[in-house]
């Protein structure tokens, strides 16, 4: 099996894996961060979105041993203690979740298209989004909550 | 998912010789279509040749009449980079629309044409740009590379190392995305080259194809009304939940006039 060194959330850990393990596989039950949520296992809802090296990925569809050397980051690593990040913020102020199996995917999705442009309209957001299926809400809390994320986030 | 081993190159060198070692080795690449295939138990290859950390496998350059794109550049690098967005934007606006972001970040130019799913928006691009297939033992003509459904002209273990596409005139690229997968029902690429002009159609058939009468039409005069209904007959194109063949091959004449009026400006 081989050892991966990984920084997830700023802190850096080395593990064993398995060649079969995905990534998801690696955070969950390895690391025991479960706010990364497994939906579909067939690359399809974005549930299982985290960044790897800054960059979004679906991590049902990525091995571990392939993220090694990587930064990986989770919905674990965005609150500042007690305080939440300004887009979970907006998720809970819009009511953009009400199972809440996607939000965390949503959330990391959303975070990362305001970071690439800050300046994202109700356009580059509804399609920013394409990747990431949410069975309850019918999208427009989520598009209404990344927007005054995006603003929040402007400061 | 069945075990297989993993062997990891830092060169192209390194990777025949891993793929020599391997019993029955497969490259991967993006991993956005291999990995749901082996969750799928539909490929048991004994090793895995991963090609992230294979050196100058990745990147962009632009040439004076051809922009030169290495297997493993992600489709994003290749929607955002300012070259190709100025020189052919059909391309970075058909990567752009591939999937959804975090396919695009992982997803690649190389994976996704030697893979040649009949639904892939990459080989409407590369057919329909006349681009060359290079890979590590020779350069593969457009014309030549896709063979048929899922299928290329690629050997056994054959590496695409990059893709070299012509610059044109002017280019449209317009498809009608499945609205669950963004997958083309149809895609429809127009380029003009001078005295020249190729069609290509993706996700209408069991593999890209060209439509000579389009770009006879096209060739005499280059305007969307050239294009006439029923040019390509609808008998061989794919029929499934997603549309009819007969509503595919309407949707080639309609995408194909956009296409024309998106390279027209
Ligand atoms: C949800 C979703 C939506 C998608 N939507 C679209 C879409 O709208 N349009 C579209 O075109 N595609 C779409 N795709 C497919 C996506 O573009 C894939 O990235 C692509 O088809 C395969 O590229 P990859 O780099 O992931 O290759 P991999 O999955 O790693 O490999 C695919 C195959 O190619 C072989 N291979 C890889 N690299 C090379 C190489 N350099 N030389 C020789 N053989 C190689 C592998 O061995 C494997 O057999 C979608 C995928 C998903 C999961
Ligand atoms: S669990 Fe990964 S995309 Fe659904
Ligand atoms: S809140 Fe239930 S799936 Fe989105």
């Amino acid at each position: 099996m081989p050892a991966i060194t990984v920084r997830v959330n700023g802190l850096e850990v080395t593990k064993e894996v398995g060649a079969r393990t995905l990534l998801s596989t690696f955070i969950r039950e390895q690391l025991k961060l479960t706010g990364t949520h497994v939906g579909c296992d067939t690359s399809q809802c974005g549930a299982c979105v985290v960044t790897l090296d800054g960059k979004t990925v679906k991590s049902c569809a990525v091995f571990a041993w392939e993220a090694d050397g990587a930064d990986i980051g989770t919905i674990e690593g965005l609150a500042d203690g007690d305080k939440m990040h300004p887009m979970q913020e907006a998720f809970r102020e819009h009511h953009g979740l009400q199972c809440g199996f996607c939000t965390p995917g949503m959330v990391m999705t959303a975070v990362s298209l305001v970071e690439n442009n800050p300046d994202i309209d109700e356009d580059g957001i509804r399609h920013g989004l394409e990747g990431n299926i949410c069975r309850c809400t019918g999208y427009q809390n989520i598009i209404d909550a990344v927007k005054t994320g995006a603003k929040a986030m402007r400061g | 998912m069945y075990d297989f081993g993993i062997k990891n190159p830092t060169s192209i060198d390194d990777v025949k010789a891993a793929l020599g070692d391997a019993e029955d080795g497969q490259f991967l690449a993006g991993g956005q279509t291999l990995i749901p295939v082996l969750k799928q138990r539909l490929a048991m290859p004994s090793d895995l040749i991963s090609l992230s950390r294979v050196d100058g496998l990745s990147g962009i350059t632009a040439g004076g009449d051809s922009i030169s794109i290495k297997a493993m550049t992600r489709h994003a690098e290749v929607a955002a980079n300012a070259d190709i967005k100025s020189a052919i934007p059909a391309l970075a606006k058909l990567a752009g629309g591939i999937g959804d972001p975090h396919v695009r970040n992982r997803g690649t130019i190389g994976g996704s044409v030697a893979n040649n799913d009949p639904a892939a928006d990459y080989p409407a691009a590369v057919l329909g740009l006349g681009a060359t297939v290079i890979t590590n033992e020779r350069e593969i003509d457009a014309d030549n590379f896709f063979t048929g459904m899922f299928d290329t002209a690629l050997n056994e273990g054959e590496l695409i190392t990059e893709i070299s596409f012509p610059i044109p005139e002017a280019v449209g690229y317009i498809k009608f995305p499945n609205p669950a997968t963004r997958y083309a029902l149809v895609g429809v690429m127009v380029a003009k080259f001078g005295n020249t002009v190729r069609v290509a159609v993706t996700g209408a058939g069991p593999c890209v194809f060209r439509v000579p009468e389009m770009e006879q039409a096209l060739t005499a005069s280059f305007s969307p009304d050239s294009i006439k209904d029923g040019l390509v007959p609808a008998d061989d194109l794919n029929n499934d939940i997603h549309a009819s063949r007969e509503y595919r091959a309407h949707l080639i004449g309609v995408l194909a006039r956009r296409a024309v009026a998106e390279a027209n400006g």
